[in-house]
């Protein structure tokens, strides 16, 4: 067992508080080991080896991840869709059993399908790995539209930096397109683990079945939440490459409803903190202004990735193998 | 490795219940700081080259910002020493036989160590391991002049070829004791004991 018993990190769901606060802790040390520094590389993780494994597009989180291996000496191999077998039409399960054969200790996998990482994990701890010594790590980095965990870890750990290391009772704006997005899922269970209040804006349209069961409160009012003063406003990504039929009239109406301007930005109290977990989509679902002000924390979030992960590959990878 | 552990010390030589046994009282502690202050003055003032004092955690820390203080109040002439913080803990050659171990602080203060006289502080010295862990820590972070090495206890052991330049007490122990340092900043009372 490690010290907080995580062998993969497949979803924010489910995390105790403990094992959350223990990664953004972990975040954070890895910070402070790293900052002014001038050789940025720790020999935590040598001879581990990590693999990404991509099914979907991505320049920040495997960038991401890819850095926090290196950061700590591990070797990572990254394996997209599109170049390798398959597009021979291999199996996800074999892929998988590939890599672990050839000496994956954890592997990083983005899949447009919900549920592919957790499928991988339980395929690979029944088989066993003779060939590594043992168990093999699965990190979910975005799974269709259930969950991105490190991308809510990382958001955590802005708003920490920002509001301070107690999100208890910090309340937290979640707007837009919450229907298709995994960020919203992972960050609405995180932070309602940490203890912060968590309010989904949404068009009806764009809220999924289900979320009545969320651990958040919903609204289709944006102005008039915004009017309550909250510490953090997360704003989506308009997800047009899920999309397939009418979600909102036109992208217009859905921008003058629920977009971040200028305008509605200088509501907000000055300690309030806009994240967006990017690709952002200037003039939709956020105003140039606003993504280029103080108080956008876009570009932390994305330096808070690099320590989030080598939080996570440390904790799943540095110790002693779980049982 | 079990090292030391939290619990009060006993009177002087007594053994409790528990059969610890007092190394160190509140005084002998002090009186101890206050001795590897004055060599750490008497052996770094020829160089001429600033001292850093780099506790490692837990208790090393508090014990460098003890260091720091005797040494400016012993010469005032020194002004403040610079302290600082190194975690070794990712740079530990034994992380893979154990649970994952959370991570501490580190703080190199500003300015740096390069070319300056680092003095690395801990409580105990027993394998040398965490001494060569930090070592390395140190190596990324620059390059100072000279590393020395300021142990409150030597409890013997040693698995790699390290030595303390400053000693508080020499403590000959067998590998199932342990050795437990309390400072009151993080135990709420001063003293070392053997059990």
């Amino acid at each position: 067992m490690t010290e907080i018993g995580l062998r993969h990190l497949l979803s924010t769901e489910g995390l105790r508080r403990e094992q959350a606060e223990a990664l953004l802790d972990t975040a954070a040390s890895m910070e402070q080991a790293l900052t002014g520094r001038a050789v940025r590389k720790l020999p935590t993780l040598r001879g581990r080896t990590v693999v990404t494994l991509f099914y979907e597009n991505s320049t920040r989180t495997r960038v991401s991840f890819e850095v926090a291996g290196k950061w700590m000496s591990a070797d990572t191999i990254n394996v997209s869709a599109s170049g390798s077998s398959v597009g021979k039409g291999e199996s996800l399960r074999d892929t998988a059993s590939t890599l672990a054969a050839a000496g994956a200790d954890a592997i990083v996998v983005r899949h447009p399908a919900s549920g592919a990482p957790h499928r991988i994990a339980s395929w690979l701890d029944r088989v066993g790995h003779s060939h590594t010594d043992g168990h093999v790590a699965v990190v979910n980095a975005g799974d269709g539209t259930h969950e991105h965990p490190t991308q809510a870890l990382l958001d955590a750990a802005t708003l920490r930096r920002r509001l301070g290391p107690d999100l208890a009772g910090r309340r937290v704006a979640i707007v837009g397109d919450v229907l298709h997005s995994r960020v919203a899922r992972s960050n609405a269970h995180l932070l309602a683990t940490l203890g912060a209040e968590v309010t989904l804006v949404a068009p009806p349209t764009l809220l999924p079945a289900g979320v009545e069961a969320w651990p958040v409160t919903v609204t289709h009012d944006l102005d008039g939440h915004l009017a309550t003063g909250p510490d953090a406003v997360m704003m989506l990504r308009v997800q047009a490459e899920r999309m397939h039929g009418g979600f909102f009239p036109s992208a217009r109406e859905y921008a003058v409803r629920f977009g971040l301007s200028a305008r509605r930005a200088d509501t907000l109290p000055d300690h309030a903190v806009v994240l967006h977990p990017g690709p952002a989509v200037r003039g939709m679902e956020i105003a140039s202004a606003v993504a280029d002000s103080d108080r956008a924390a876009i570009s932390e979030q994305v330096t808070a990735g690099v320590h989030v992960r080598m939080a996570v590959l440390y904790h799943l990878l540095a110790g002693e193998d779980v049982a | 490795m079990p090292t030391r552990r939290r619990g009060g010390p006993v009177p002087n030589g007594a053994s409790n219940a528990e059969g610890e046994r007092e190394l160190l009282s509140p005084a002998d502690l002090a009186r101890t700081v206050a001795r590897i202050a004055h060599e750490i003055l008497e052996k770094t003032a020829e160089s001429g080259a600033p001292v850093v004092l780099l506790g490692l955690p837990t208790r090393g820390i508090h014990l460098a910002h003890r260091l720091a203080e005797r040494i400016t109040a012993i010469d005032p002439t020194v002004g403040s020493v610079r302290t600082g913080t190194v975690d070794p803990t990712l740079y530990r050659d034994d992380l893979r036989r154990q649970p994952t171990r959370p991570l501490a602080d580190t703080d190199i203060p500003a300015g740096g160590i390069d070319d300056v006289i680092v003095v690395l502080v801990d409580d105990v010295l027993m394998s040398g391991r965490t001494v060569r862990a930090a070592l390395d820590a140190l190596r990324d972070h620059g390059r100072p002049r000279a590393v020395q090495l300021a142990v409150l206890v030597d409890r013997g052991h040693r698995e790699l070829p390290i030595r303390a330049d400053y000693v508080g007490k020499n403590v000959p122990t067998n590998w199932a004791e342990d050795v437990v340092v309390s400072l009151v900043e993080s135990d709420g009372v001063d003293g070392v004991a053997i059990r």
